[in-house]
């Protein structure tokens, strides 16, 4: 079988699969803003039909976001599907081929979590089936860049100052990994807002949790929707969600600040630092307006998106840091073609 | 004609049994009513936005305010279940095979609050032209046609169980759920009526609304009692 590492259509294919997950997960957030998880009780069918011939007359209210988030899930499982196929064929490194089938897995995992969400009523579930989302997105991002074309032509440049933002970067993702996993929990829990207003909570710097002041804020609640009850708990776990959304800017801005100082400002990977923190600061500003608007479905979703976007920006930075700093067997450019996304390699490989 | 005097013998207990279950309870056993009323000013309803989905529109001509607070003029405060705390007497109580009916009609539940004792039967009826799921947490089921109904009963006693509808999530509603039949739910001027046959004692009253909270009174009920017990929750 011609197997290579050089598969650039296959690279392509990656990057539609990755886009088309974080469209699944944009979908996902859609139907827990608007409180639809359950509004299809049935699964795998939907309302007793097998779910590709459910009739579009009937997908009103909360079922056509649950509905949409079926269809739009199957798409990306035949995706991964083809993708894993496709590497397994084509791809000569073993080890990105068994990515292909943990890809594969992932999906099937996330498919089978999401219909248990359905039938055994569990949130507990859904918090599971929101965070393995953005594991899977991470992944499929990390094929994208594992068959690119940057990623067979990078050099190595440096290893101490390449080692040292690897570990950064990867520190910081996984802060934003536990963010996130908070999110999912919140999300999940089906009780709005805990705390109502930012930048305070409750109208004080830490709010009271006691049963009273917990009672207090249910009673002064006034939702249009069926939300459970908040408890404090939730509160404070809306808290710990500030409070590591202000480490994880501070964290972000410094390692910007790092890889500008240790490379240089013109450097690609200076420059997609810079991007993550603009990203991470595009997050905060999401989240502050998801509380002033009251958890409005469109800007909590879009802070779900930007969310899992700065999770992959933080993976993929990562990993290219490792590619930098780990001397890779170079494929060198071809004839009259320069290094996509960096300097040229400043050593050949042996 | 051996069975025909059978029968006769069998319903000439029955209706001896029931004429004295019906005169001696009221005599030997208590009674208890009253009103439960707001204090303070609630948060103002809000609209629903039914166009969500265009049929639920069109079934509700005018606009439909959210049922958080129900207050009467005179500050009565409807949709609490006030009831006993402890179980009268100590003895297992059977469920009446009356059903009493969850109906969805123009998207929104009736009624808003209602209750049922642990393993009473009741339906759930959709007299609207839609499909709507009915998820109160222990099960979720689709009725997608009018008039569709379902009998569903509880297990466990608890206040309240939560039913909404995912379809149109502003759809919500409450139900209590009671080992005994000594329980009540407030009518739109807050009054309530415990059902007859309160066994004589000394009693927790709990009156319970899902926004407005929970209050209890000590109350003691003699053989032929007719008690009034009345309560104030706060809008705190």
């Amino acid at each position: 079988m011609n197997r290579s590492q050089s598969n650039p259509w296959l690279a392509r294919y990656a990057v539609l699969t990755a886009l088309a997950t974080l469209g699944l997960i944009c979908l996902g957030g859609l139907v827990t803003s608007h409180e639809a998880g359950l509004a299809v009780p049935d699964w795998p069918t939907t309302y007793g039909y097998n779910m590709f011939f459910f009739p579009i007359s009937r997908w009103t209210g909360g079922v056509f976001y649950e509905h949409t988030h079926r269809l739009w899930a199957s798409l990306v499982g035949l995706l991964t599907v083809a993708l894993a196929v496709w590497l397994w064929l084509k791809e000569s490194r073993p080890w990105l081929r068994w990515m292909g089938v943990l890809a594969l897995f992932l999906v099937v995992a996330q498919g089978v979590l999401g219909g248990l969400r359905v039938v055994a009523l569990k949130d507990e579930i859904g918090i599971f089936h929101g965070t393995l989302a953005q594991l899977f997105l991470v992944l499929l991002a990390s094929i994208a860049l594992w068959t690119s074309r940057w990623w067979r032509e990078a050099a190595q440049e440096g290893g101490a100052d390449y080692a040292r933002l690897r570990k950064i970067f990867l520190m910081i993702s996984a802060l934003v990994l536990c963010q996130l996993a908070l999110g999912a929990t919140m999300r999940h829990q089906h009780a709005g807002l805990a705390i109502s207003d930012f930048p305070l909570a409750h109208g004080r710097l830490w709010p009271a949790t006691d049963p009273t002041a917990i009672a207090h804020y249910n009673q002064a609640r006034n939702e249009v929707f069926a939300l459970k009850d908040i408890t404090a708990a939730q509160v404070w776990l809306q808290m710990a969600h500030r409070l590591l959304a202000v480490a994880i800017f501070c964290a972000i801005a410094w390692a910007a600040r790092q890889t500008v100082k240790r490379l240089s400002p013109h450097h690609p990977l200076s420059r997609l630092a810079l991007g993550w923190l603009a990203l991470v600061t595009i997050q905060f500003a999401l989240g502050a307006f998801t509380i002033w608007t009251n958890k409005s479905a469109d800007i909590a979703t879009l802070h779900v998106a930007c969310g899992a976007t700065t999770l992959v920006t933080g993976c993929l930075l990562g990993l290219m840091a490792h590619r930098r700093q780990e001397a890779p067997a170079v494929t060198p450019p071809l004839a009259g073609t320069r290094n996509a996304l960096g300097p040229r390699p400043t050593q050949q490989p042996a | 004609m051996n069975k025909s005097n059978i029968d006769m013998k069998q319903c000439f207990r029955l209706l001896t049994a029931a004429l004295v279950t019906s005169v001696a309870t009221p005599l030997f056993a208590g009674e208890v009513s009253g009103k439960v009323k707001l204090d303070g000013t609630p948060p103002a309803p809000k609209m629903i936005p039914l166009d969500t989905d265009p049929t639920c529109k069109v079934l509700q001509l005018k606009p439909v305010p959210t049922r958080h607070y129900v207050v009467g003029a005179d500050g009565g405060l409807a949709n609490t279940f006030v009831y006993i705390k402890e179980v009268p007497g100590g003895k297992t109580y059977e469920a009446p095979a009356d059903m009493p009916v969850l109906d969805q009609k123009g998207c929104m539940y009736e009624p808003y609050a209602m209750g049922v004792m642990v393993n009473q039967k009741f339906k759930i009826r959709n007299s609207d032209p839609l499909m709507h799921n009915v998820n109160a947490g222990v099960f979720n089921f689709a009725q997608t046609s009018q008039g569709q109904e379902t009998i569903k009963s509880f297990a466990k006693a608890e206040v309240p169980v939560k039913f909404m509808c995912n379809v149109h999530p502003w759809m919500f509603s409450f139900m209590g759920v009671f080992e005994h039949p000594f329980f009540a739910v407030t009518d739109k001027d807050g009054s309530y009526k415990l059902p007859a046959g309160l066994p004589a004692g000394k009693y927790t009253m709990v009156a319970y609304h899902p926004k407005a909270g929970e209050t209890t009174q000590e109350v003691t009920v003699g053989a032929d009692d007719k008690k009034t017990a009345d309560f104030t929750l706060k809008v705190k």
